[in-house]
């Protein structure tokens, strides 16, 4: 039974990966080409910026909020790296500082008025959007050419935006999975209650929570400049539910502490992949956020498969 | 007057005065103990007694209105929280636990201890837990390394127990276990109780929650009992029976209950037979058509879910139930009074497919006056009416269905008494005209108002009441065990 119950453990943490190899084959048996040091780094390129804000989600996610503004958001700081950052660097470094500040006061304002995530996160939204337009009212500025030449780094042997990748899950799983602080933090996601009665103040958890949800989605923002060198306020606005469908693709669930930054980076990766493989397969971009839904409801159903198992045992 | 400055000096513990009110219900109503080191105190007392609001000023989760908190030889009333709470070396495990369901037991251990960081602090915390769990519950077959969500109810059990014993800088003086052995079985739970006695003959002290009388009487040094929010007595537990502590949670005059009617013996038709799932060993419940029969015994012991399992067995609309938590079961906030009370008798006030509103009208209107809803007009919020008028509009939708049950969640939580008395002659009334009530109360005085009661004890009828035979004494005897 014990072992019973393991592979079903593992089975569930593997469907992430097999969903990403399944995804990878596909494209690779569709174009051929792909399959090369090249392909994989033109493909893939995107990814870096998505699972930048994949991991901003998770966050939020894991203290069982829902951030409806990451994608607009990160058409912010597309914008400020473009205009400020590249023209006035310090006023666009103290730019980018308060958007991250502006992050934790969300939380605070959410935790304080006991007010839904969705609902603040969804007019912060129109919030981001507003200056976004405000300060880059037509597509264009300039990405600073530090950020071009990090986001064209050609790295032997396996392509950038994979380690990229990698090193961005690896350093997230430390912080939040293995350090004594993480702990809190998931905790607070998994019993609220308990940690208050053991002293932690669930205010100060979100904000820090909130305030990493914004340090990544800043990242997200500048990987995207340094690989598209322009802005748009609308760059991004995909992005909230990329992050959404990243997280919970990679093995978290909606509420209860349960999140997996390997999972959620992986889940960004086969969300970016599914991008290309649809191209590929010359299936119209109109159809394509169906197809991803698609993708994202098969997965799913999957995984509540495994569960549905585990729990008729 | 150096009698008490020297008790003070002695005792790991002494509240004075504390008092906490929320709304009108006073909780506690200045409550006097002292703990002394390396003594073990049991604590008991029926529901709503006070228990669990002392525990919780204790732990630091609640703040006592007024009242003075001395640890050791220090008065922290002021600065005292759940945050300092172990730093003063106070530890609580809480009758609903506080394990964090998506961390492992070891991450849960880090929670509760600020020292546990830094590098190699994972398993610093896997030795804490895991010792501590050999230590006191040897062969428990825990891994410390499991999500608490994946174990069962008993092990989390063991688990939180465990680590409220753990130690690392701040000093251990007072462990609370609030019904601790709740979901243990009898082994587990003697492991528990006999480790609680070697801990106290190291010098921490313990305050023991139970209905278990057996064990507190057993395991105790020293028995309090609690009653409306006071201490009423307090002794050596050698000084305690069985007899003599029951005597003591009920002790108060028997108030002469205002509007108790005579019980009748009903011998109508069943109208209900079940029993209970929730326990192996039980007895049975059955319900004749026109009878009013509680449900009681110490809160959450299963009638809750007893209700509920009538509710799902009936047929369709044959059942009406009355919600005692209003807020999440019972009103519907967005709706109107009216709306509130017609809701569950609309298929009657159809024309077609559509429902009429004329006489959807003039049956809020008739409920208003039969039951009394102070309100001007059946049209406003129901979140304008007060609680006790809330809970009248959620009677009149049970009385106003077809239902020939009516089954009630402890209906009169939080109500005023003017509206108690009205609520139990319209009971009354609504039964001798052939409606069955099963009734769930905490309150050992509406009984009175019963022809007959089933005592739960851990999801299990154990004893079936008459009449004649419903007193607080009886009641309180059968709804504390012995032992486990």
């Amino acid at each position: 039974m014990t072992a019973l119950a393991l592979n079903r453990k593992t089975l569930r943490a593997l469907l992430p990966l097999a969903s990403l190899a399944l995804v990878l084959a596909a494209t690779f048996y569709a174009q051929p080409r792909t399959m090369s040091y090249f392909g994989l780094n033109l493909m893939l390129q995107y990814a870096v910026p998505i699972a930048l804000a994949t991991i901003a989600q998770m966050f939020i996610i894991t203290v069982n909020d829902l951030d409806l503004s990451i994608g607009p958001f990160v058409g912010l700081v597309g914008c400020i790296g473009a205009t400020y950052l590249h023209d006035t660097p310090v006023l666009g470094i103290l730019a980018l500082l308060l958007c991250i500040g502006a992050y934790a006061a969300m939380a605070a304002l959410i935790h304080l008025r006991n007010l839904p995530s969705i609902v603040v996160t969804l007019g912060a939204s129109f919030i981001w959007l507003g200056i976004a337009v405000m300060i880059l009212p037509s597509p264009g500025g300039k990405a600073p050419d530090w950020l071009k030449a990090i986001m064209s780094l050609q790295v032997p042997l396996i392509p950038f935006p994979i380690i990229a990748a990698l090193l961005i899950a690896l350093l997230v799983h430390i912080g939040l999975m293995t350090s004594s602080y993480g702990v809190i933090m998931r905790g607070t996601g998994g019993n609220p209650r308990a940690m208050a009665r053991a002293g932690w103040s669930e205010l100060k958890t979100k904000m820090v929570m909130y305030g990493l949800a914004g340090f990544f989605g800043v990242l997200s923002g500048l990987s995207l400049i340094g690989l598209t060198t322009s802005a748009d306020a609308h760059i991004a606005d995909r992005y909230t539910l990329y992050a959404i469908a990243g997280v919970i693709l990679g093995g978290g669930e909606f509420v209860g502490g349960r999140v997996s930054p390997f999972g959620a980076v992986i889940g960004a990766l086969t969300l970016a992949l599914a991008g290309s493989f649809l191209i590929f397969m010359r299936i119209s971009p109109d159809w394509q956020i169906g197809a991803q839904g698609a993708i994202l409801i098969i997965v799913l159903a999957l995984r509540a498969l495994i569960s549905a198992g585990e729990a008729r045992r | 007057m150096t009698g008490l400055m020297s008790d003070i000096l002695e005792s790991a513990v002494t509240l004075t005065a504390i008092e906490k009110s929320f709304g009108a219900v006073r909780a506690l109503a200045g409550v006097d103990l002292l703990l002394k080191p390396g003594e073990c105190l049991g604590l008991v007392g029926h529901n709503g007694a006070g228990k669990s609001t002392l525990m919780h000023v204790l732990a630091g989760t609640l703040k006592p209105d007024q009242g003075r908190l001395v640890i050791g030889t220090q008065d922290v009333s002021r600065q005292y929280s759940a945050s300092n709470a172990s730093a003063h070396g106070i530890r609580c495990v809480f009758q609903e636990l506080s394990l964090c369901p998506n961390l492992t037991l070891a991450e849960n251990v880090r929670i509760v201890h600020r020292a546990l960081k830094g590098i190699g602090w994972k398993a610093k915390a896997r030795r804490l837990i895991g010792e501590k769990l050999d230590e006191i519950f040897p062969g428990h077959g825990i891994d410390v390394d499991q999500e608490a969500g994946d174990l069962n109810i008993g092990q989390r059990q063991m688990a939180e127990i465990a680590r409220a014993f753990t130690v690392t800088d701040e000093p251990l003086r007072v462990v609370i276990l609030d019904e601790p052995t709740s979901s243990l079985d009898a082994v587990t739970a003697r492991q528990l109780l006999t480790f609680m006695r070697q801990e106290v003959a190291r010098g921490t002290s313990t305050i023991l929650i139970s209905h278990l009388l057996g064990d507190v009487l057993d395991y105790c040094d020293r028995i309090a009992v609690m009653k409306d929010g006071k201490v009423v007595a307090e002794k050596e537990a050698q000084n305690f029976t069985r007899h003599s502590l029951v005597a003591a949670m009920g002790a108060t005059a028997e108030k002469a209950g205002p509007g108790t009617t005579a019980r009748r013996r009903i011998s109508s038709a069943l109208t209900i037979e079940a029993t209970p799932l929730t326990a192996t060993q039980t007895g049975k419940l059955s319900v004749r058509k026109g009878e009013i029969v509680g449900l009681a015994g110490l809160a959450g012991h299963g009638q809750t879910r007893m209700l509920i399992q009538i509710f799902d067995g009936a047929r369709k609309h044959s059942a009406a139930f009355i919600a005692g938590d209003r807020q999440s079961d019972g009103v519907f906030n967005l709706w109107s009074i009216g709306e509130n009370v017609t809701v569950s008798a609309l298929r009657h006030l159809r024309k077609g497919p559509l429902i009429r509103p004329e006489h959807e009208h003039n049956m809020a209107r008739n409920w208003k006056q039969r039951i009394g809803i102070r309100t001007p007009d059946m049209n406003n919020n129901i979140l304008t009416l007060s609680g006790g008028n809330q809970q009248k509009a959620l009677f009149a939708r049970a009385l106003g269905s077809k239902a020939d049950i009516v089954l009630m969640d402890d209906p009169m939580r939080g109500v005023d008494i003017g509206t108690k008395l009205e609520v139990y002659e319209m009971i009354r009334a609504e039964a001798e005209a052939g409606r069955s009530f099963v009734w769930y109360t905490t309150e050992i005085d509406e009984l009175k108002h019963c022809d007959r009661a089933y005592i739960f004890r851990n999801g299990a009828i154990v004893a079936e009441l008459q009449g004649d035979e419903l007193s607080e004494d009886k009641v309180l005897h059968a709804s504390f065990a012995e032992s486990a």
